[in-house]
């Protein structure tokens, strides 16, 4: 009973905890181009998929992006999964619990429930930070567990905190602001374009019906149209005679 | 036996000889009389008098949208969340189906909010209609056990924080109320045992009830007739010569064609939907529930999807007493329990908004802008207007929105507690004697 109840009286107070409020950015993402997808599934299973799982989502289903099967096995299944296997990970939970303190979520829906704009910049906001276990943090996800496992490419950024006097009011403003320490082996803007393919792999993963859906949806609405034409025509007709 | 055989029937061409054959062993000539080609409806329908055929029709939506997902479904804790993402990807179709149903169970609402507006505006809760009301009543608070049972179904954190916050309200219930919420989950915590129960009651259970109520709600309504725009009773006019309503019209053919006109335009808009935007900005499918539910993790904003939210606007406006939040929640229970009685309250001679003076016209405004902004607030965390001022007397430093549902939520009970003074006194129009055509 007292459990119940104290959780009832948090029920209002749940409403107003939020995360931190840092803008994001619009990721360049399209889901019709086939190559950028392609692409992101390379990243994804060479990088993600060590540790993260996208338990619901089959190999096979990556000729939906216009992969044969054979590009799929010979590319993609690297510890002799079959193609109609699902994408899991070989690293245990338990194992991935005592090194990360938490075993990594299954990314299959993460764009779901996450959306493209907060993985394109979570990605892209990995710092280094002595004060971390891992050594990184991140400005979207503070004190996230998963290190910056694309720091090679990115390079490493820094927190550069500067403290000026505010000349008009005296207050001491901060501003906090990420700059790249060490460059990557990518430009910055070959990083930005290698984390859109992988969020444009995650966003399509999240729901593979999509691409198609739209397409059904305009069929759908033109017979709707003819059939509302009909039946306006048919209601027209049978109630002339309602005086 | 077959002594006194009814007439054969006729005007069905090749179809004649078999019809007839049914006709003396089932009444199929006399069950589409009654209901179809001669039950009189009154001619003036408006806008609004589409929503009941509309409500009728999603509730086949989704009864068959819910037979193909029970299919490859499987209610267990361990495969549940998988198990509909093996239906959004492999099942062949199977993301349609889905969206469909989940599209389905906000669209339902939507035409039964609209019924039932419709019902108060035109008062046809009021005599001889109480019974069809009070049917009608019971298939919205079935509608919500309906909806709560099958938002637990898919497993996601929503699913499951959100059944343990509505099941916890049932704890707050003095004396009885533990044990009852054990006895709802069937355990302790939200856990397997409750996700099957739940699917048994949201596949088999709640939908005969539903359907029982909805073959009553129509029974009753056929034996006295509708009501329409002007609250005109059409039974008191009958032409002698033909012995209908003069004012009347056959459900089939008019209303046939004319509901079916309805069933395009919502087809549209519930297929652009459907196809466009399921989620419907996480207003119908929550962002949150396409995490699986994790029982270790409670989420940051827990709010219910958007039907409910009125009443649990009322749920966080009501101050707990003696650390219970007993009092909101009878004060959600009451809420809803207070349409039962609405055809006693209300004691107006005309029927219809249309003849009804200016105090009901202004309470009646008032209630809908109560029940909307009420909804909105319960989207919504209570900060969402900031605070009053420190110096404000009696509410300063509180949340505003908190506030504003409380007055709200006032309003709202007063729309139904005053109802029997403000309809008694109230300067009315003369009801017409015929509909306006």
């Amino acid at each position: 009973m007292r459990t119940l109840l104290a959780l009832l009286a948090v029920l209002p107070t749940l409403a107003w905890a939020s995360g931190p409020a840092v803008p994001l950015d619009k990721a360049p993402i399209d889901i019709h181009n086939k190559a950028s997808l392609q692409r992101g599934a390379a990243i994804f299973v060479n990088h993600c998929l060590n540790c993260h799982a996208a338990a619901v989502m089959r190999y096979r289903r990556l000729e939906d992006i216009g992969l044969s099967e054979a590009q799929i096995r010979d590319n993609l299944l690297l510890a002799g999964e079959k193609v109609g296997d699902a994408m899991t990970t070989a690293l245990d939970p338990a194992i991935a619990k005592a090194a990360f303190g938490t075993v990594p979520p299954d990314l299959t829906l993460v764009a779901r429930s996450r959306g493209p704009d907060w993985l394109y910049t979570y990605m892209r906001s990995f710092y280094r930070d002595p004060a971390s276990k891992t050594g990184w943090n991140n400005t979207v996800f503070p004190q996230v567990a998963m290190p910056h496992v694309l720091w090679e490419y990115q390079g490493d950024q820094v927190m550069q905190v500067t403290e000026r006097m505010d000349q008009n009011t005296g207050d001491v403003v901060v501003t906090r602001k990420l700059v790249m320490d060490r460059p990557g082996t990518m430009s910055k803007r070959d990083y930005e374009q290698y984390t859109a393919d992988l969020v444009n792999y995650l966003t399509y993963m999240s729901e593979p019906a999509q691409a198609s859906r739209k397409l059904w949806g305009i069929l759908v609405l033109f017979f709707l149209a003819g059939f509302f034409v009909l039946t306006a025509m048919l209601k027209k007709e049978f109630w002339k005679d309602v005086k | 036996m077959a002594a006194i055989e009814k007439p054969p029937v006729t005007g069905a061409g090749p179809f004649n000889g078999i019809l007839t054959w049914f006709d003396q062993r089932f009444p199929l000539v006399s069950l589409w009389k009654e209901h179809l080609s001669e039950y009189y409806a009154p001619k003036n329908f408006n806008f609004w008098y589409y929503f009941g055929s509309l409500a009728m029709l999603v509730l086949v939506i989704q009864i068959v949208s819910g037979i193909f997902l029970t299919m490859n479904y499987k209610p267990d804790a361990t495969q549940a969340f998988a198990s509909v993402e093996y239906i959004m990807r492999d099942v062949p179709g199977g993301w349609l189906i889905r969206y469909i149903h989940s599209t389905g169970a906000s669209a339902f609402f939507i035409c039964v909010y609209l019924h039932m507006a419709r019902g108060l505006m035109y008062g046809s809760y009021r005599k001889p209609r109480e019974l069809i009301w009070i049917f009608g009543v019971l298939i919205y608070l079935t509608l919500m056990a309906e909806a709560f049972f099958g938002y637990l179904l898919p497993w996601g954190q929503m699913s499951y924080w959100g059944a343990q916050v509505i099941i916890n309200l049932f704890g707050t219930i003095p004396l009885i109320g533990e044990p009852l919420a054990v006895w709802i989950r069937g355990d302790y915590n939200v856990s397997d045992a409750t996700l099957n129960r739940f699917f048994a009651l949201h596949v088999v259970a709640i939908p005969l009830v539903l359907l029982g109520l909805v073959a009553a709600h129509i029974m009753a309504l056929h034996e006295v007739g509708s009501n329409n725009p002007d609250g005109v009773e059409i039974k008191k006019d009958i032409d002698p010569a033909s012995g209908h309503p003069r004012d009347g019209i056959p459900f089939h053919p008019y209303y046939t064609v004319k509901d079916m006109v309805g069933v395009a335009v919502f087809l549209i808009v519930f297929s652009a939907i459907v196809f466009f935007s399921p989620e419907m900005g996480g207003y119908f499918l929550e962002y949150n529930n396409f995490i699986a539910a994790d029982p270790l993790k409670t989420p940051e904003h827990i709010a219910p999807v958007w039907y409910f939210t009125p009443y649990y606007a009322m749920l966080r406006a009501v101050p707990p007493l003696f650390g219970s939040q007993f009092p909101g929640v009878a004060v959600m229970g009451a809420a809803t329990l207070v349409f039962f009685v609405l055809p006693w309250l209300d004691r107006g001679k005309v029927k219809s908004i249309r003849y009804r003076g200016p105090k009901y016209r202004i309470w009646f405004t008032l209630f809908i802008i109560s029940f909307l902004i009420l909804g909105y607030l319960g989207v919504e965390p209570t900060t969402v207007w900031g605070e009053f001022g420190k110096n404000v007397p009696l509410v300063g430093g509180d949340y505003i929105a908190l506030w504003v549902a409380r007055v709200l939520t006032v309003v709202y009970f007063l729309f139904f507690l005053l109802m029997p003074w403000y309809t008694a006194h109230d300067k009315e129009k003369p009801e017409p004697s015929r509909v306006t055509w």
